[in-house]
């Protein structure tokens, strides 16, 4: 499968030109699937430009698969132009609810008065589907989904395709009332759909330094990222979801921080970019 | 319970994960079956009242667990296994309350309250079940 970061940036955009090397657009993953499938990992802002690129390039199939519903992940959905193509068939996925159907809760976001469009009047054809938390097939790769912790429901996403395996977990707190160096792996949050795999891309929103003000606000620490990435035996981590206020100058530091936590496999961790590809 | 399948070393599910961390948490004592009946986990208040770790005694099937304690009624009536509050929170799938006298680890036999609840998922899936325990002021009796 060939992948492209098209926005990483955790919590709010964050443009400017202290973002410039890491981008500003929030959380938006293409990866393009062998059989000519396209799965879009989060409707972040990174799906305005996505949209634009993917215009005159649709792909066989195209399944939005959302991992929660905070508005980083799905605000550029109004702005994704094949959203607007008449009678193209989209298939948005979303973690399940209760009380709610997956398109009322989108609908939330997409009606007045926060965007001018009605989910319902959009052109293109949508269907809507509970993240699968059993395996399912989509062209050549099989996508499974497990409810992750998270502020609200939230589920990270496992693409196997060819036996190669990437994993989506872009918001996730494991270290949430568990000590991610002792407890088993089996009750781990995310251990499950994140072990072995080739690529993860995982929460490393903070310094470990900030933390401590930090928890229970969804996210993880870069030494809590390495300690479930190296749990979870993936051969690379890409630390995604950018605090909204770290600067291209700081997220080189937390880099060189995420290394140090590593020695001797500087190599397996890296920090996800916008405009970053890769092959899984 | 013990008829069902049981599943070691499972990966678990969210809502069971946050449950065994809000009860090792807890100073009341806690016990956690997961979606296949099977005893998972209790915290340290309930294994003061049990007289022996969880990690001393392991993942075992609910019935087993339930019958090792020897459960009845106050008035000594022996309880089946489908009638404890956690069998009827895990087969009914709602939650359920009881008095009950079960005998610990340590061989002394008690009354208690039991009480347990079904975690079900978001679309109604079971993830398992919660059953807390408490003693009532009265309680304690000599073992029989």
């Amino acid at each position: 499968m060939k992948v492209r970061v098209w926005g990483c940036r955790g919590s709010v955009a964050a443009p400017g030109p202290d973002t410039v090397r890491y981008g500003g657009n929030t959380s938006c993953v293409e990866v393009r699937l062998e059989s000519g499938h396209a799965l879009l990992l989060d409707a972040g802002t990174g799906m305005r430009p996505l949209g634009v690129a993917m215009e005159h390039d649709l792909p066989v199939e195209l399944h939005i698969m959302l991992s929660h519903l905070h508005l980083d992940h799905l605000q550029g959905l109004g702005f994704f132009r094949p959203l607007f193509a008449p009678g193209l068939d989209i298939h948005l996925w979303g973690p399940s609810s209760p009380v709610q159907h997956l398109a009322e809760r989108i609908a939330m976001y997409l009606s007045p008065p926060l965007f001018p469009v009605r989910l319902e009047d959009v052109p293109s054809k949508l269907t809507f589907h509970d993240a699968p938390e059993v395996p399912v097939t989509i062209g050549s790769a099989t996508i499974r989904a497990a409810k992750v912790t998270h502020q609200g429901p939230t589920v990270g996403y496992r693409i196997e395709e060819n036996g190669h395996t990437l994993v989506y977990l872009p918001d996730h707190e494991p270290s949430l009332g568990a000590d991610l160096a002792t407890v088993s792996t089996q009750w781990m949050s995310g251990h499950d759909i994140a072990r072995d795999a080739d690529v993860l891309l995982h929460d490393g929103q903070y310094f470990d330094h900030e933390y401590a003000d930090h928890v229970g606000w969804g996210h993880s620490s870069i030494g809590d990222a390495m300690a479930f990435a190296n749990k979870a035996d993936v051969g690379q981590l890409m630390l995604f979801h950018h605090d909204p206020y770290h600067t291209d100058v700081e997220l080189d530091a937390l880099l060189d921080e995420a290394r140090a936590h590593w020695p001797g496999m500087e190599d397996r961790v890296c920090l996800a970019y916008e405009g970053m590809t890769f092959e899984v | 319970m013990g008829e069902l399948l049981g599943t070691p070393g499972s990966p678990r599910s969210l809502p069971l994960i946050l449950a065994r961390e809000l009860a090792s948490n807890l100073a009341t004592p806690m016990f956690l079956l997961d979606a296949g009946g099977m005893l998972v986990f209790y915290n340290d208040a309930a294994a003061l009242l049990l007289g022996k770790p969880f990690a001393e005694l392991g993942e075992i099937p609910s019935g087993e667990f339930g019958e090792s304690l020897e459960l009845s009624t106050p008035d000594g009536e022996p309880i089946r296994k489908r009638d404890t509050p956690s069998a009827v929170a895990f087969y009914q799938r709602h939650p359920s309350h009881m008095t009950v006298m079960a005998t610990m680890y340590n061989g002394l036999r008690r009354e208690y309250e039991a009480t347990a609840y079904p975690l079900l998922g978001a679309t109604g899936e079971m993830h398992g079940v919660v059953a807390v325990f408490w003693e009532p002021e009265h309680g304690e009796h000599s073992a029989s």
